[in-house]
């Protein structure tokens, strides 16, 4: 799992693009929504921690079709599938490496991106928690969709389809932390679920996952 | 012999075509009962006026949408378990059936919103929860009509539907959390005091009994299509294979 | 040692081959033979654990097991060595020198996946079957764009893991240059409603 986990860390790191991409997209979109919303700061702060979310998790969806397709085309999945570790060790090791590509990149990027939307000066460490315990979530239900769609030509569509649904309960306590950090009021109820939901995500979902993935390679 | 006899799909064919004329006139019979009772012979409410009327229509279709999703998470546990084809078709018939129900609970809801709340829409958690219910139906129907190996096809629907239905519950409590919101509580429950009264009552159950019916009825006929489908799907399998033998 | 009994494969949850029974001893391999489409990769990959056979038992079970099929499982970003050894990690063995020295990859260790050649990667595809360490070699046409010397350098190496107490079963139209026992698996082909799977059962209504 971890020598997976190493691989596709080297693979990310090697193709290019693995870093970049989640990241360009989620400055654009931060970019972009001042433009949408007129330049009021004061307008901005208020739906700074919101947009920051909705961005990290648009990023987050970008990569998820590539965390099994690029396995499933050149045969490695097959292999995988017969080696010794466990499919669901595959795809808690791809999950993984996803968020790390992925997730930890835009969590550590968000704070820099809430100075352009005027992010309340309370905001940033709350931002930086829930992004940090919500992303893997993230990532963890994005390769339970992936595994779905592995097998499909035109999955990527299918993919946000049939994972956004699955990422509602995440953004609505990821982004209540942080518009309450931001707001400085009590943010332990809605970190704790959060947390809660990605503790359950990440112990539950490998193994329908792997069920899905075990589906399509037959 | 057990219950599971009759989801063979022989069997299931020979008492359904039995049953659904039956369900289709009960379902008929009580929607136009309920309907012109309530429409028709009940008095306005004395707040919202005539408009309450829209409930016969809105409550049992919003009940159907939840509970053709908790049909098609036992048929997709049925198979699941017990590999009976039937349910895996019957759970993918009921699909389209519940979305529809969906639908039309969103739009009565903000027909009678429009009034009550002077506003078609709010981002109120049990309007909100059945927007992501809508959702959870594209994505489960998607799922169905892009695979093209029938068993494949049940088998992931079938996971999406178990950890969707996870989900669902999540986005439920999560979304309540996030908003209270505007509307009134459940208009039945056991507990007779919460109830709207006896008056517009006995035909909105007489309407639900149809819904329910309307709803069997719905998901027989398009089970039988589907285990029609799935027989032609069969058959050319078949002729391809013993092409392939000359 | 590889035994398999009564085994019945399915393609698209359709029976195409059924009975299917054949033994190979340690030291020993077997060729299948048969048409395009007479159901010898559904074969392999019912052997291989991918895919459930519907009835019938593959003695032993998926872990002695080496599947090599069409694709080679490379990755382009990464060289020779790399790719290898991140297979030999995953399969826990040691050492890809050998590997690599018996497909003649030696000289080709650091270079990008990405810049071989068909033949080469199909020859990096086989040199993993080496660091799995698996004793049954399950392989699905390996000599697809290998050369003349290549194919000879496979069969020796593949006499070599015999010689050793391997077992290999192989789908392949080639010669690989010793003597090898045949199977033709037309014989197995399952036919429409002559099988088990008939009406009378239970859910195979469809069928």
């Amino acid at each position: 799992m971890i020598r997976l986990l190493l691989r596709d860390l080297k693979l990310a790191v090697r193709a290019g693009g693995g870093f970049g991409l989640g990241l360009g997209f989620f400055l654009i979109v931060v970019v972009l929504v001042p433009f949408a919303m007129g330049p009021d700061t004061s307008r901005l702060s208020s739906i700074a921690p919101g947009v920051l979310w909705l961005g990290a998790l648009l990023a987050c969806l970008l990569s998820l079709d590539r965390i099994f397709a690029l396995d499933h085309e050149d045969g490695t999945l097959d292999l995988l599938a017969t080696a010794p570790i466990p499919l669901e060790g595959v795809v808690v090791a791809k999950a993984a490496a996803h968020w790390i590509v992925t997730g930890l990149p835009l969590t550590l990027a968000a704070p820099g991106l809430g100075v352009l939307l005027n992010l309340p000066s309370d905001g940033y460490l709350w931002l930086l928690v829930s992004l940090a315990i919500g992303t893997p979530a993230l990532s963890v239900i994005g390769a339970f969709g992936a595994a779905l769609t592995v097998g499909l030509k035109r999955g990527g569509l299918l993919l946000s389809l049939l994972v956004l649904p699955l990422y509602v309960p995440t953004l609505i306590f990821g982004a209540e932390v942080a518009r309450r950090g931001a707001e400085g009021l009590a943010v332990v109820t809605p970190l704790l679920l959060l947390g809660g939901i990605t503790a359950g995500a990440v112990a539950l979902l490998p193994f329908a996952a792997a069920a899905a993935l075990r589906i399509n390679l037959r | 012999m057990s219950i599971w006899k009759y989801a063979n799909p022989a069997l299931f064919m020979g008492w359904s075509g039995r049953v659904l004329p039956v369900v289709a006139a009960l379902s008929a019979l009580c929607l136009i009962t309920g309907i012109v009772w309530g429409f028709f012979f009940t008095p306005d409410d004395y707040r919202q006026g005539s408009t309450v009327k829209i409930i016969y229509l809105h409550v049992p279709s919003a009940m159907m949408a939840i509970n053709a999703w908790v049909m098609m998470l036992i048929a997709s546990l049925i198979w699941l378990i017990r590999r009976h084809h039937v349910s895996a078709l019957a759970a993918r018939a009921a699909a389209p059936v519940g979305m529809v129900m969906t639908l039309i609970a969103l739009a009565t809801g903000a027909i009678w919103g429009q009034p009550m709340w002077g506003t078609w829409w709010v981002w109120d958690p049990r309007l909100t929860s059945f927007l992501i219910l809508l959702l959870f139906y594209f994505g489960y129907i998607a799922l169905w009509s892009a695979i093209d190996d029938p068993d494949t096809a049940a088998d992931l629907t079938s996971i999406l539907c178990l950890v969707g239905s996870v989900f669902a519950v999540l986005s439920r409590y999560a979304v309540n959390f996030w908003n209270q919101g505007l509307h009134q509580g459940a208009s039945l429950s056991l507990d007779k005091k919460e109830n709207v009264s006896d008056v517009f009552w006995l035909p909105l159950l007489v309407c639900i009994a149809g819904f329910v019916l309307f709803f069997v009825a719905l998901v027989l006929a398009r089970t039988r299509t589907e285990i029609r489908l799935r027989r032609l799907h069969a058959l050319r399998l078949r002729l391809r294979m013993s092409e392939g033998a000359e | 040692m590889l035994t398999v009994t009564d085994l019945t494969c399915a393609r698209g949850g359709v029976p195409i081959l059924s009975g299917v029974t054949f033994s190979v001893a340690s030291g020993r391999s077997l060729i299948l033979r048969g048409p395009n489409g007479a159901g010898k990769t559904t074969l392999l990959r019912t052997l291989a654990g991918l895919q459930p056979a519907l009835t019938g038992s593959v003695e032993p079970g998926v872990d002695a097991i080496a599947y090599a099929g069409h694709a080679d499982g490379l990755k382009s970003a990464l060289s020779v060595a790399e790719n290898l050894t991140f297979w030999a990690g995953v399969f826990g063995t040691r050492g890809i020198d050998a590997a690599l020295s018996a497909f003649q990859l030696d000289a080709l260790r650091d270079r990008a996946a990405a810049h071989l050649s068909a033949g080469q990667k199909r020859r990096l595809g086989l040199a993993r079957l080496l660091v799995t360490g698996r004793p049954v070699w399950v392989l699905d046409e390996p000599t697809v764009s290998l050369d003349v010397a290549s194919v000879a350098r496979f069969g020796a190496v593949l006499a070599t893991h015999l010689a050793g107490g391997g077992t290999a079963v192989i789908a392949t139209h080639v010669d690989l240059g010793f003597d090898a026992e045949m199977l033709d698996i037309a014989a197995f082909r399952a036919r429409a409603g002559s099988s088990d799977f008939d009406r009378s059962d239970f859910d195979e209504a469809f069928l």
